[in-house]
C-alpha cells in the first residue's frame, strides 16, 4: 500500500469539512476524487500532503505517518494544489531549479529538469517569466513542479481547471502517462474526466466518502443501467401498451415524438432482464416498426446524482 | 533551508526591494559618516552607529514585509509546507536571507573604516563592537518583522505592523518618564531597544545586551514557527 488513510476527519470549529474518510491506494493506480465544489476534496488532499493536520485519523505514505515523520513522507509526494504554487516573478527554469533544490532531489539536475520540461512541453519556456505565461502554461509549470524528483505519489487537485479543450486533452494524456509509472490521485468535479482517466473512483460528498470503486463497478450499481431507449413508428398509446406488456419491463415513460409519427420511449427493465428479443417479435406482430434501439448511456452523472440524493441507498434497502 | 535562503536572496534583486534597501541604507550611512567623521574631523564612528538605530527601525520592515505574507497570498506556502523541509528550516531560511541583506548593507563600515584608516587611525575594536551591536539589533528587528509577516497575507499590513512596533520601540524611552508605576517603568526600560543598543555605541560589548538581542531574535523566530504550526492544526 502506498497510501493509507484511516478515519480521516477535519473540523473547522463546528464545521466538519472531512468526516471519517478511509481508503487505501496501491502503487500504479490512478485514483479519482470526485465531488461537488466544497465537498472536501481539497481539504482531504491538503491533509494527505501534510499541509493541514487532521483533527483525527491517520495518514501513512509508504508506511510513514505524515505528521509523525513528515520529512520522509513528504519526499514521496508531489503535489499540485488547486492554485498552482508559483512565484510569478521567477522564470520557469529558475522556479523548477528552486523546487528541485527544495525537494532535495538526487537525480542529475540538468537532465532531470530537461526531461520534465520535455514531458510537459515547456522546453521553449524555461526563460520566460511565470507571470507572463498563459493560464495553461502556468498550470503545466504547476504539474512540472509536482513531478520533480519523480515522487511515488503525485497528487493533483483539479489539474485541468481553467484550461482550454486542447490543453485539457494534452494534460489528460500526460496524466495517463504518469499513471504508468507513478500513483496518481486527482480530484475533479468533472465526471467525464475522472471516468476517462481513473482506474478507481472515490466519491466525496459533504466530507463523507459515499462510493469507492472502478467506473464500471459504479456504473453497474447504477439504477439507470437497465434503461433502454426505443423508437417505434406508430401510435404512441399502442406503442406504450406493447412495451408495457413485455416481460421484464417495469415502467415506460410517455413517448416523445422525435420524427413524424415516430415516438421514443424510455423503458425501465427489471434488474438482469433483457426485453430486446421479445420486443422485436412483438413489434413485428403489432406492426410497430422499430426505428431505433439503444441502451441509455449510463454516465457518472447518473450515479453521482443518485448517490448524493440517496436514492441508491433506498434501492439497496 | 538552503533552497529557501537562496531563493529569497535572489528575490531581493529580481524585485527592486534589495536595491532600494541598500541604496537608502548606504545613503544614510554615508550621510552620517560625512557629517560626524569627515566634516568634523573625528575618527569616532559611534555617533554614526547610534543614528542608524532610527534608520534600521524604518528600513528593516521593507526587507521583511513580504517574506512570509507573499507566500500565503501566492499560495506558494502550499509548496513550501509540503516540501521535505522543516518549519524551522523554512523560517530560518527566510529570516537568514533578510538578515544577509542587512549584513551586506552593514558591511559598508569596513569601507568606512578603511577610509578613516587612510586619514588617521580609527579604533578598530570599538568599530567591531559597534558592528556587532548593529547586526544584533538588525537580527532582532528582522525576526520581529518576519513574525509580523507570518501573521497576514498582506504586505502592506505586515509593513504597517512592523512600523508600529518600531515606533513603539522608539517611544519606550520617552514613556519611561511618563509613567509613575515603578514596575511599568522597569518593564519599559527593559524593552527599550535603544537603551540596549546604545551600550554598544559607547564602545563596550555588554554581554547582557548581546543576550537580550539574541533571545529576542530567537523568541520571534520560534513564535513564527508557532504561527505556522498553529495554522496547520487549526
Amino acid at each position: 500500500m502506498l497510501l493509507e488513510v484511516c478515519g480521516l476527519t477535519k473540523k473547522y470549529g463546528r464545521n466538519t469539512a472531512v468526516e471519517n474518510v478511509t481508503f487505501a491506494v496501491n502503487r500504479g493506480e490512478i485514483l479519482g476524487l470526485l465531488g461537488t465544489n466544497g465537498a472536501g476534496k481539497s481539504t482531504a488532499m491538503n491533509m494527505i500532503t501534510g499541509y493541514l493536520a487532521s483533527t483525527s485519523g491517520q495518514i501513512f505514505i509508504d508506511g510513514q505517518n505524515i505528521l509523525e515523520n513528515p520529512l520522509e513522507a513528504r519526499k514521496k509526494i508531489g503535489y499540485l494544489p488547486e492554485h498552482p504554487p508559483l512565484y510569478p516573478e521567477m522564470s520557469v527554469g529558475e522556479y523548477l531549479r528552486f523546487v528541485y533544490q527544495l525537494k532535495k532531489v538526487s537525480l542529475p539536475r540538468k537532465q532531470h529538469l530537461q526531461e520534465i520540461c520535455g514531458l510537459l512541453g515547456l522546453d521553449q519556456m524555461t526563460d520566460r517569466i511565470i507571470k507572463n505565461l498563459s493560464k495553461g502554461y502556468q498550470q503545466r509549470v504547476g504539474i512540472a513542479q509536482a513531478m520533480i524528483g519523480f515522487p511515488d505519489l503525485i497528487i493533483l487537485d483539479e489539474p485541468t481547471v481553467g484550461l482550454d479543450p486542447k490543453q485539457v486533452v494534452e494534460i489528460r494524456e500526460l496524466i495517463r502517462m504518469l499513471g504508468k509509472k507513478h500513483t496518481v490521485i486527482l480530484s475533479s468535479h468533472i465526471l467525464s474526466e475522472v471516468q476517462a482517466l481513473c482506474s478507481r473512483i472515490l466519491i466525496i460528498h459533504h466530507g463523507k466518502l459515499i462510493a469507492d470503486g472502478s467506473a464500471l463497478e459504479l456504473t453497474n450499481r447504477s439504477p439507470f443501467q437497465q434503461r433502454l431507449k426505443v423508437s417505434l413508428e406508430g401510435d404512441e398509446q399502442k406503442g406504450r401498451q406493447m412495451l408495457l406488456s413485455l416481460k421484464g419491463t417495469t415502467s415506460v415513460a410517455a413517448g416523445i415524438m422525435i420524427e413524424d409519427g415516430v415516438y421514443e420511449y424510455a423503458v425501465e427493465q427489471e434488474p438482469l432482464a433483457d426485453i430486446r428479443l421479445e420486443l422485436f417479435h412483438q413489434a413485428c406482430a403489432q406492426q410497430l416498426p422499430i426505428m431505433g434501439l439503444s441502451r441509455a448511456a449510463t454516465t457518472l452523472e447518473d450515479i453521482f446524482i443518485s448517490l448524493i440524493s440517496g436514492t441508491m441507498e433506498h434501492q439497496e434497502e | 533551508m538552503k533552497a529557501v535562503f537562496l531563493r529569497e536572496l535572489r528575490n531581493y534583486f529580481t524585485t527592486p526591494v534589495g536595491f532600494i534597501y541598500l541604496t537608502v541604507f548606504l545613503f544614510f550611512a554615508g550621510f552620517y559618516f560625512s557629517g560626524y567623521c569627515l566634516l568634523s574631523g573625528s575618527v569616532e564612528l559611534s555617533a554614526v552607529f547610534s543614528n542608524l538605530f532610527l534608520i534600521c527601525i524604518f528600513l528593516i520592515p521593507v526587507l521583511t514585509m513580504r517574506l512570509l505574507s507573499e507566500d500565503r497570498k501566492n499560495k506558494t506556502d502550499q509548496l513550501l509546507l509540503t516540501a521535505p523541509l522543516s518549519l524551522c528550516g523554512l523560517v530560518f531560511g527566510k529570516f537568514g536571507a533578510a538578515l544577509a541583506i542587512f549584513a551586506a548593507g552593514s558591511s559598508v563600515f569596513f569601507l568606512l573604516g578603511a577610509i578613516l584608516s587612510a586619514l588617521s587611525s580609527p579604533d578598530w575594536p570599538t568599530l567591531a563592537g559597534n558592528l556587532v551591536g548593529l547586526l544584533l539589533l538588525g537580527a532582532a528587528l528582522t525576526a520581529m518583522g518576519t513574525f509580523i509577516s507570518s501573521l497576514t497575507e498582506s504586505q502592506v499590513v505586515a509593513a504597517i505592523g512592523s512600523f508600529a512596533i518600531g515606533l513603539f520601540l522608539l517611544i519606550t524611552d520617552a514613556a519611561v518618564s511618563m509613567v509613575a508605576q515603578p514596575v511599568l517603568q522597569e518593564i519599559l526600560r527593559f524593552l527599550s531597544f535603544n537603551r540596549h543598543y546604545s551600550k554598544f555605541t559607547q564602545g563596550i560589548l555588554p554581554l547582557e545586551d548581546v543576550i537580550f538581542f539574541l533571545s529576542t531574535t530567537f523568541l520571534f523566530l520560534f513564535l513564527t514557527v508557532g504561527v505556522f504550526e498553529r495554522r496547520r492544526w487549526k
